[in-house]
């Protein structure tokens, strides 16, 4: 199959593209870029208006296969993927067993396989069962295709597991991704210690309960020299450290989600709606807007969802006992737009950084750019399409998301992957 | 009240006091004196006549009745349509036992706050006999109550509105009738 | 007319709502004083006492001023709820709802479960305490008790004395003294102290003996002692030694001022006995009041006009 996408606006910092022209996909490759171009067997795509970016990618998603498939499952979650524009999500290993080993890593990336939408680059476990007690077969999961590694839902508590894990994980080229909680500082905590935890009458999660494990790995990382990333940072101090560990040349990023940069402490009001309940939690209205100076400026390197499927009976209950974690891979993408890009915030360019390049960069993936010879995995945006996310909108299996029912202006209309047309104006194209 | 409109006065101040010693004479009558009278108003008009009543009857007999305050709003058929904004203190500073209670209200309609009144009275004890004296009736009973003392009879439309004013609560003493009213009547 | 439809927490009442609930709750205690102590003012309608967590004294007290109101009332609860069985919250209240209750009177462990009932039923909701949140008829109470004693609850000063942090009573009380012009001090050890002390508008400090002299009013909290022990605290001997309110302590106290506990008390450790029992003691007057204050929440609240029934 060959596609002809004409009159887009192409981003790509990495080719230094920023212009209006023609990209001509043939097979699972770029063949073509430039002006005015024409096939005559290729279908055609006008895209005038509409934005061509090399194609999203969410380092931090909870697919839930195997174990919770209720939740989530690899078809449903791709599909929610392409939706919302992304080519590429990486899994983490939370799943029922844990993704420890080379066959559940391969497990997941047969069933994206049969899926046939977006590439799943699955996270393995650092330790067996994410017990924090002993080292998971890290090697061969890097050899089955593991992207990375993390015991991402709780982090590993004891210093010296962690020390072992990174050393461990620094002989193959890949880096270890922390969950950040000091679960002797968090426990019992359900929102951010402060005025939230005082108004709502419940245990706090304190900043510093992310903010020591941050010092903590950094050092740890200038010990190991393993490559470290910061899941979901949540809080300015936090980011304060991770720019240090940078200024020292350290090999430390890290990541923010949506809900940290968009929402804080204030918007949990008194109905006690449990889709606002995250864990890292919602921090205060200076820390979001630290978090979106840094995701501006380059001081946070990419953009994740951690979306993370629950179904209704587990969020709609007593917000203590509710789980933690709300969907994202839909709504990620329009909130950018809306909330930083057309504000003039933050450049088309920088977008497509920390949603595109960096994270491809940090998972170990080949760079994918708009140039002759490149991966055909693309992402084109209708900035002007208004859709509304409702329960129908949303393809994840679960609808916890704090902006249900929300309108939004600006969305992917179409996504290839390997060149296979997988959203086709706004439709996922998987058969069903 | 809005759209109320003065229709004509009843009566003025003299006449109310000439109404209030011809109750007392009656009530003094019935009872064979004030010995075992004991004068309990309905909030909030009944409780200055209750007064009033207390102080004819000690004019004319040398003997002031014991008098106290009843408020029914715990005990209303209606209590959802009529939360009263200010609650007041129900105070009977005397025993029931053995008395012959003359319940005082201003203006007798549909019956139902004397229904009430009889209620909340009966949970503070038990009199020999419970009377009852208006300023007013004016008709449209819904319940088979009657007054044993009525200073007015006073035929009236459903629509109407009967006010009766009274010091202190009021600037003068005086009966009007108002009406047509657009909202549900209410007894007072 | 309260401002409110349903009693969750303190800070959304207004201080007219407070006075109105005080100024009933005065013509209650007349009642409860009578030799019939019962008005026909909630007769035919129905109160759901839903206790998830258990709760003597707060379900005698509610029961009791139901009774009084003569309205019709059930206890769910402890052993015979369903919640424990691993129902959800919305089934068992849609399940009681689907019989026709006018009003729930809700305990909880978990916080802002009260609130969470709203939104599967029309009746009214009663917050009898959820988790480490809110317990306003307990602050109702305490405001009656204060305000009968001094007359007004405007310029006193109160000092509340304890567990903070984890206290539900403390979390109502000190709004809602706020709301009526009265300066609030929280007091206890650090680890006591709440996380925000700004959102309450109340200074809190550690240091118990400074303020004693200038306080009308001493609350003390009943401290959980075997969830403290060790953990946040070291020891009841210590505790009692800086925080407890002894004989020493209250002797300096002004001449007119009070003590109050939301009971049950830890006799030497929060409060010493002698304390409990003497004539500054308004602990029992607080039990009084919590039959009347609570008589006076549900007459109004069940009285609004979002439940006006029909001729």
């Amino acid at each position: 199959m060959s596609y002809l996408i004409k009159g887009a606006h192409c981003v790509d910092p990495q080719v230094s593209l920023d212009e209006v022209c023609d990209v001509l996909i043939d097979g699972t490759r770029i063949v073509e870029v430039g002006k005015d171009l024409s096939a005559d067997d290729a279908t055609v795509i006008e895209a005038e208006g509409r934005y061509l970016v090399p194609g999203l990618v969410d380092m931090h998603v909870h697919f839930r296969d195997p174990g919770y498939e209720y939740k989530e499952n690899t078809l449903t979650g791709s599909r929610a993927a392409v939706h919302g524009g992304f080519t590429d999500v990486a899994t983490m290993p939370n799943t029922n067993p844990i993704t420890d080993s080379g066959s559940e890593v391969r497990y997941q990336l047969d069933h994206a396989h049969a899926a046939g939408l977006c590439h799943v680059r699955p996270i393995g476990a650092l330790t067996v069962g994410e017990q924090g007690e002993a080292l998971a077969e890290i090697g061969d999961m890097v050899m089955e295709g593991a992207a990375a590694f993390s015991d991402d839902g709780r982090g590993v508590q004891s210093a010296g597991m962690m020390r072992t894990c990174m050393e461990y994980v620094s002989q193959f080229d890949r880096v270890v991704c922390a969950h950040c909680e000091v679960e002797s500082l968090t426990k019992g905590g359900v929102v951010n210690e402060g005025r939230a935890s005082t108004r709502l009458g419940m245990f706090g999660w304190p900043a510093a309960g992310e903010e020591l494990e941050i010092i903590r790995d950094i050092e740890l990382s200038r010990l190991t020299g393993c490559d470290y990333h910061v899941c979901h940072i949540s809080t300015e101090h936090g980011l304060d450290l991770v720019k240090q560990a940078k200024e020292q040349g350290l090999a430390v990023t890290c990541e923010v989600t949506p809900h940290h940069l968009f929402l804080c402490e204030e918007d949990i009001d008194d109905s006690y709606d449990t889709n606002y309940k995250m864990n890292p939690p919602l921090r205060t209205a200076r820390d979001a807007e630290a978090l979106r100076k840094g995701i501006c400026d380059g001081s946070i390197d990419c953009l994740v969802t951690d979306h993370a499927p629950h179904a209704l009976h587990e969020k709609d209950c007593e917000w203590e006992i509710a789980l933690f974690g709300i969907i994202g891979l839909e709504s990620a993408l329009p909130l950018m737009l809306e909330k930083l890009v057309k504000p003039g915030d933050m450049s088309w360019s920088r977008l497509v950084e920390v949603m595109a390049i960096n994270p491809r960069r940090i998972l170990r993936l080949n760079p994918v750019s708009i140039e002759v010879g490149s991966a055909a995995d693309l992402t084109l945006i209708d900035p002007e399409k208004t859709v509304v996310m409702s329960a129908d909108y949303i393809q994840s299996k679960s609808k916890n998301t704090p902006f249900l029912d929300r309108e939004f202006t600006g969305v992917a209309t179409d996504v290839f992957v390997d060149g296979k047309h997988v959203l086709s104006d706004g439709v996922v194209q998987d058969g069903s | 009240m809005d759209q109320a409109q003065h229709k004509a006065q009843i009566m003025d101040a003299a006449g109310m006091q000439r109404a209030i010693i011809r109750i007392a004479h009656e009530i003094l009558e019935r009872n064979e004196g004030a010995e075992s009278v004991g004068l309990v108003g309905i909030h909030r008009r009944g409780v200055p006549l209750a007064e009033r009543l207390a102080t004819a009857i000690e004019n004319i007999e040398g003997v002031r009745p014991p008098t106290g305050s009843l408020d029914i709003s715990f005990y209303r058929d209606d209590v959802m349509r009529h939360i009263s904004p200010v609650l007041h203190a129900t105070d009977i500073p005397f025993a029931l036992e053995k008395k012959d209670i003359v319940l005082v209200d201003d203006v007798l309609f549909t019956g139902r706050t004397i229904r009430a009144a009889l209620d909340a009275l009966m949970d503070y004890g038990r009199p020999s006999t419970v009377q009852l004296a208006v300023m007013v009736d004016r008709g449209h009973r819904e319940l088979p109550i009657r007054a044993d003392y009525v200073g007015k009879n006073l035929p009236s439309s459903r629509d109407e509105r009967v006010y009766v004013a009274l010091q202190p609560l009021d600037e003068t003493d005086s009966i009007d009738i108002w009406g047509p009213m657009s909202s549900q009547s209410a007894e007072r | 007319m309260l401002s409110v439809k349903h009693l969750i927490d303190t800070p959304s009442l207004t201080a007219d709502d407070i006075t109105q609930i005080l100024d009933t709750a005065r013509s209650f205690a007349e009642v409860n004083n009578r030799s019939i102590k019962k008005v026909p003012a909630l007769r035919g309608r129905t109160i759901v006492n839903l206790f998830l967590e258990p709760s003597t004294r707060t379900r005698s007290s509610f029961e009791l001023a139901e009774k009084r109101l003569s309205a019709d009332t059930l206890n769910m609860g402890g052993s015979t709820s369903s919640v424990v069985k691993g129902e959800s919250l919305a089934d068992t209240i849609q399940t009681i709802d689907a019989m026709n209750v006018d009003m729930f009177v809700v305990r909880a462990r978990l916080a802002g479960t009260p609130q969470l009932v709203t939104h599967y039923t029309d009746a009214v909701v009663i917050n009898a305490g959820d988790g480490k949140h809110q317990h306003p008829t307990q602050a109702m109470l305490d405001l009656y008790t204060i305000r009968e004693h001094f007359g007004h609850l405007d310029g006193l000063k109160v000092a509340i004395v304890g567990d903070l942090s984890h206290s539900r009573v403390a979390g109502s009380l000190a709004p809602a003294l706020k709301t009526m012009g009265a300066d609030v001090t929280l007091v206890g050890p650090p680890t006591f102290l709440v996380d925000d002390p700004i959102y309450y508008g109340c200074e809190q400090t550690s240091h118990f003996d400074d303020l004693i002299e200038d306080m009308d009013v001493i609350y003390t909290l009943r401290v959980q002692l075997e969830r403290m022990e060790g953990a946040v605290i070291p020891s009841k001997r210590e505790y009692n030694r800086l925080f407890g309110l002894d004989e020493a302590r209250m002797a300096r106290m002004k001449d007119n001022a009070i003590v109050c506990h939301p009971g049950p008390m830890n006799r030497g450790m929060e409060i010493n006995a002698a304390v409990a029992d003497s004539e500054r003691s308004r602990i029992l007057d607080q039990v009084s009041a919590g039959v009347a204050t609570r008589m006076a929440e549900m007459y109004l609240l069940l009285g609004g006009e979002n439940n006006v029934i029909s001729d």
